[in-house]
């Protein structure tokens, strides 16, 4: 597995006091096995939805502990519908999602809960909650019926909203920030949750840039300790840089799965988003990356 | 880098906890015991406490404990089951405006009344008078008003909140038109009561129906205060609260039915006391925040205090003429624009 800090040219873990410190190495074994991120295994899986719209058409999809997988493709092409199947969050027209061997359809919600945080692309707007409380909803799997938490749960909040540079929104309401703020409290619930399968839905969106790092940077290192994560992007070269896989989708069907490098390649690319790519080489890691025109 | 522990401690200070929920039972305890003592203690004829727990048979005594205790505690079973149902239906829906009224429950409820009491005046039936039918009737309204609310606004089973809503709100239209025609059937005197039943008024229902009610809504509260925690999370949204193990559906369904419960007993009891649900959970919400596990119990004492307080009113207000207006005109009256003024101040 690759390291971090090759990854994310331009804003190294020295420069972000925010950021979590790394584990040694020789602990990431021990960690790796702890977390027991989930095996999520879509077969077949083909979503058709009310109107008659067929989402999904029949996709094979793997996620394995301790990798990022990310899910690319044009708007509409059934990437995020695809993620929630695979979060056990809807129900396939026909096929399945298995999770641990189990079919997602078999699991209690709050057992899914405790094994897979999946974050939306946006919550509603105008939600009274603070951001702090709305990191303490992250906990609730693990909280009884009425939701009362303890010192531990807490704690968890704060490390969240710390690694994620939001400990200054803490005490805001939601209503009360932009979109990139929010986007960062919701991903600070994210890793309140505690589960070691995370499929995220645009993490990206709404970030500046170095947010939009700091966001590929908690899943890539989420997955270096033995979780795994399903990224739904949009950016290339992001897709290229943070995903150990790359899947491309294209009206509801999974068009090419595999390392990012074989993956995206400047002629499929074309073919799916009709917009011209070329492929350079990083003047300071000297890896191919593929960039639009 | 860690932060003083203090500080972590303020951050979520604001959040739910069981003394936070105490502290807020208790102000608002005593604010509802402040409010029935003076209601139980005013009204056209002047009382003395002292002589009526002196003597169990002087007039002082049946006026406190055969007429105005009885008013007090429908009242107060009636204002707490419409707000907590209210603070229900506004996080149940995410929808500010939703009340028992907007939802269609207090016009089936209506219906039914006047069904009875429109079909116990054509029979000419004294046994209506002790209005046993017309509560029941009303019920059954109330209970029909869900049923209608839920179906209309499920969509490929999922409760849709803006069909939902429209379904109640053309539901009542529906409920108003048929009560209008339904008048015309009957004597003036029978349309008169009738109006004044309508408008929400409260009277003197004996200690068993009031047992009976106050259990009914008492277990209608605690399955609501049961399903708070999961109504907070489904503020982010049906899938986000699913992925947080929020069995959303169900919690619906739990939640629809709970506060439906409570708002038959208190229509089909008082008749449709207007603005309670609405104007109470909206206070609740600007003084302690949107945690459904404050707002249930919050609105349940305030809603009390309120229909106590505006019973009060009603009963006093006309004295010198001998005659007293219904609790829900009062309501009315003062809810409107208290509940412009509200919004307009949040805006700003």
């Amino acid at each position: 597995m690759r390291g971090v800090d090759t990854r994310f040219e331009g804003r190294s873990r020295a420069d972000d006091p925010s950021a979590p410190a790394d584990p040694p190495p020789a602990e990431r074994g021990d960690a790796a096995a702890n977390l027991g991120a989930s095996r999520i295994e879509a077969r077949a899986v083909r979503v058709v939805f009310p109107g008659g719209r067929e989402a999904v058409r029949g996709v094979d999809l793997d996620l394995r502990p301790g990798e990022v997988l990310g899910l690319v493709g044009p708007n509409g092409a059934g990437k995020s519908t695809l993620a929630k199947a695979m979060a056990g969050l809807l129900s396939p027209s026909s096929g399945e999602v298995r999770i641990d061997g189990a079919p997602a359809g078999s699991l209690r919600r709050r057992e899914l809960a405790r094994r897979i945080a999946w974050l939306a692309q946006d919550v509603p707007a105008d939600l009274a909650f603070t951001a702090a409380e709305v990191v303490l909803m992250g906990r609730s799997p693990h909280l009884g019926a009425l939701g009362l938490d303890g010192p531990g749960d807490r704690h968890a909040v704060w490390e969240a909203l710390r690694a994620t540079s939001a400990s200054d929104l803490a005490d805001r309401p939601m209503e009360a920030l932009s979109g990139g703020e929010r986007r960062r409290v919701l991903l600070a619930r994210i890793l309140a949750q505690g589960a070691p399968t995370w499929i995220l839905d645009e993490p990206t969106t709404h970030l500046d840039l170095a947010h939009q790092q700091l966001a590929l940077r908690l899943a890539r290192d989420h997955a270096d300790r033995g979780g795994s994560t399903l990224c739904v992007l949009h950016d290339i070269t992001q897709a290229h840089a943070c995903c150990d896989r790359v899947a491309v989708i294209a009206g509801g069907e999974l068009r090419a799965l595999g390392a990012p490098g074989e993956v995206l390649r400047p002629a499929l690319l074309q073919e799916i988003f009709g917009v011209r790519f070329v492929e350079v080489t990083h003047p300071e890691t000297g890896k191919a990356h593929v960039v639009a025109l | 880098m860690t932060l003083p522990a203090s500080t972590e401690t303020a951050t979520l200070a604001r959040r739910f906890s069981p003394a936070r929920l105490a502290a807020i039972v208790a102000l608002l305890a005593a604010i509802a015991l402040a409010v029935f003592a003076a209601a139980a203690a005013l009204g056209a004829e002047r009382i003395s406490f002292g002589a009526a727990l002196l003597d169990a048979g002087s007039l002082d005594a049946r006026i406190l404990f055969g007429l105005r205790m009885p008013r007090l505690v429908l009242g107060a079973i009636a204002g707490a089951a419409l707000s907590a149902a209210g603070a229900a239906y506004q996080g149940l829906l995410r929808n500010p405006l939703a009340d028992p009224f907007v939802l269609g429950v207090s016009g089936g409820a209506a219906l039914g009344g006047t069904l009875a009491l429109v079909a116990g005046s054509l029979l000419g039936g004294s046994a209506l008078q002790g209005g046993a039918l017309v509560t029941t009737a009303a019920f059954a309204g109330a209970v029909v008003a869900t049923l209608l609310a839920f179906a209309a606004g499920t969509v490929g089973g999922r409760l849709d909140p803006t069909r939902t809503l429209l379904a109640g709100v053309v539901f009542n239209s529906f409920a108003a038109a048929m009560i209008t025609i339904l008048k015309v059937a009957v004597s003036p005197e029978k349309a008169q009561e009738l109006l004044f039943w309508l408008t929400g008024s409260l009277g003197y229902e004996s200690g068993s129906t009031l047992l009976l009610a106050g259990i009914a809504v008492l277990i209608a509260m605690a399955v609501l205060s049961r399903q708070a925690h999961a109504l907070n999370l489904m503020v982010l949204g049906d899938d986000a609260a699913a992925a947080l193990g929020v069995e959303v559906q169900r919690t619906r369904l739990v939640v629809f039915f709970a506060a439906s419960l409570a708002v038959a007993v208190a229509v089909s009891l008082t008749g449709m006391v207007a603005f309670v649900g609405l104007i109470v959970p909206h206070l609740m919400r600007l003084a302690f925040g949107p945690d459904q596990r404050l707002l249930v119990p919050a609105s349940a004492l305030g809603g009390a205090a309120f229909l106590v307080a505006a019973d009060l009113g009603a009963r006093l207000l006309f004295v010198p003429l001998g005659t007293e207006l219904p609790a829900g005109a009062i309501t009315a009256i003062a809810g409107g624009p208290f509940f412009l003024l509200l919004m307009r101040r949040r805006s700003m």
